[in-house]
């Protein structure tokens, strides 16, 4: 029976092909199966989380602490360099040029992928918004997102901003960006299930990922420079963090 | 804890007064009204132990702080402590924290410069194995019309 892995679904589809090629490889190279399981949205990863059907994941840092607070899963790695940062964004046409000048009521387009919804609620709190205080226009990607925003439908959108600076020049240009988060500590991390085995090697195989030139190229396509080990208490620091930052 | 200086303030325009802190510790501090506005997007992470003692800062929290980061590990929290924030905010928050609480609050915080800056602040206890075993704290940008609230509760609050 091979071993379940996921990505969270706020992965960038154009990454699919990357994550099988990096499981073939990690099967062969810790001679483990593993088979790839994924989910469509965050309620899909929350069911099969609670049902212990993930045994390796690549997590949002809103999920960390569930997977180890709750179901005892051991952080791994994490990419150098990345990390999850928001960005409200207003149509350029608009007459909202910074967060002060939003009211409550406003319709914000948001996907389901949670730190960025949470910092960008956050964001909102100078200018006395709070959840309560918004009609959410719910979308299926961060490019569906910015399509309500320009076309008027949604007063403000909340984007990863790594999504917002791959959007093309034209859609770039149709978008006002009213703040940025400089947050610099969420970040992804790959965790293993209670019961995958050997996970000291398999973090030691992912930290030499980098010193292969076969295996930078597998970095390269899911666009990581490289791992970095991430310890538990590294990782109760981050759940520590999203505590601070959820809704009271 | 040091007296605060008159030259590493940033106004000769400043007022002085003397805080005693939960543990006896007084110390006196000048102030003036130069306030600093909280950057954009960012958080002031810091940790402290178990008695309330930094023991980790963020970029942030420097920057905002006008301390280092040297001088500030090891060194009670309430060094950013304000005379215009009343004792019973900070007994409300260590009675929360110790029952296991997160806690929020709106703080008017003390400058090394003498200047303030206003944040939305929460702390939580960091449990390890069921046991608080330090601090977090976190500090955002706070709403304008609550910081003007807060402007008019805390002198009732002496």
């Amino acid at each position: 029976m091979p071993f379940n892995m996921t990505i969270s679904p706020d992965f960038k589809p154009e990454l699919i092909s990357g994550w099988y090629i990096f499981n073939t490889w990690l099967q062969k190279k810790i001679d483990t199966p593993i088979h790839i399981d994924l989910v469509n949205d965050f309620i899909e990863l929350s069911d099969a989380i609670d049902q212990n059907r993930i045994d390796l994941i690549y997590a949002n840092p809103c999920d960390i602490a569930r997977l180890v607070r709750e179901k005892n899963f051991n952080p791994l790695v994490q990419p150098v360099g990345t990390q999850d940062e928001t960005i409200i964004v207003s149509s350029v046409n608009s007459q909202v040029k910074t967060i002060e000048d939003l009211s409550p009521g406003i319709k914000v387009a948001m996907t389901d992928v949670p730190d960025v919804n949470t910092i960008g609620m956050i964001m909102l709190e100078p200018a006395d918004i709070t959840p309560k205080d918004i009609e959410t226009i719910h979308c299926q990607n961060f490019i569906t997102v910015a399509k309500n925003v320009i076309n008027g439908q949604a007063d403000i959108g909340f984007l990863l901003a790594d999504a917002y600076n791959e959007f093309s020049n034209l859609v770039k240009k149709q978008l006002h960006s009213l703040i940025t988060s400089k947050i610099h500590v969420l970040h992804h991390a790959l965790l293993a299930g209670p019961d995958f085995p050997n996970q000291e090697n398999l973090q030691q195989v992912l930290l030499s990922m980098n010193e292969d030139p076969k295996t930078q190229k597998i970095l390269q396509s899911l666009e990581i420079e490289k791992w970095q080990a991430m310890d538990r208490e590294e990782a109760e620091f981050l759940i520590d963090l999203m505590d601070t930052l959820s809704p009271e | 804890m040091q007296n605060m200086k008159p030259e590493d303030l940033a106004s000769d325009n400043y007022q002085e007064t003397e805080l005693t802190f939960f543990d006896g510790t007084s110390r006196k501090v000048l102030y003036t009204d130069i306030e600093t506005q909280f950057p954009d997007g960012c958080l002031i992470v810091s940790r402290t132990d178990l008695d309330g003692v930094i023991t980790h800062v963020n970029k942030s929290f420097v920057l905002m702080s006008g301390f280092t980061e040297q001088e500030l590990i090891g060194q009670p929290h309430y060094i950013l402590r304000h005379p215009f924030m009343p004792p019973a905010a900070f007994a409300g928050l260590w009675k929360t924290i110790q029952k296991k609480e997160k806690w929020h609050g709106y703080v008017k915080n003390l400058r090394k410069d003498g200047g303030f800056y206003w944040v939305y602040a929460t702390v939580i206890p960091n449990r390890r194995n069921g046991e608080i075993v330090s601090y977090t704290s976190v500090r955002r940008k706070p709403s304008v019309k609550k910081v003007a609230e807060c402007m008019e509760l805390y002198p009732t609050l002496f």
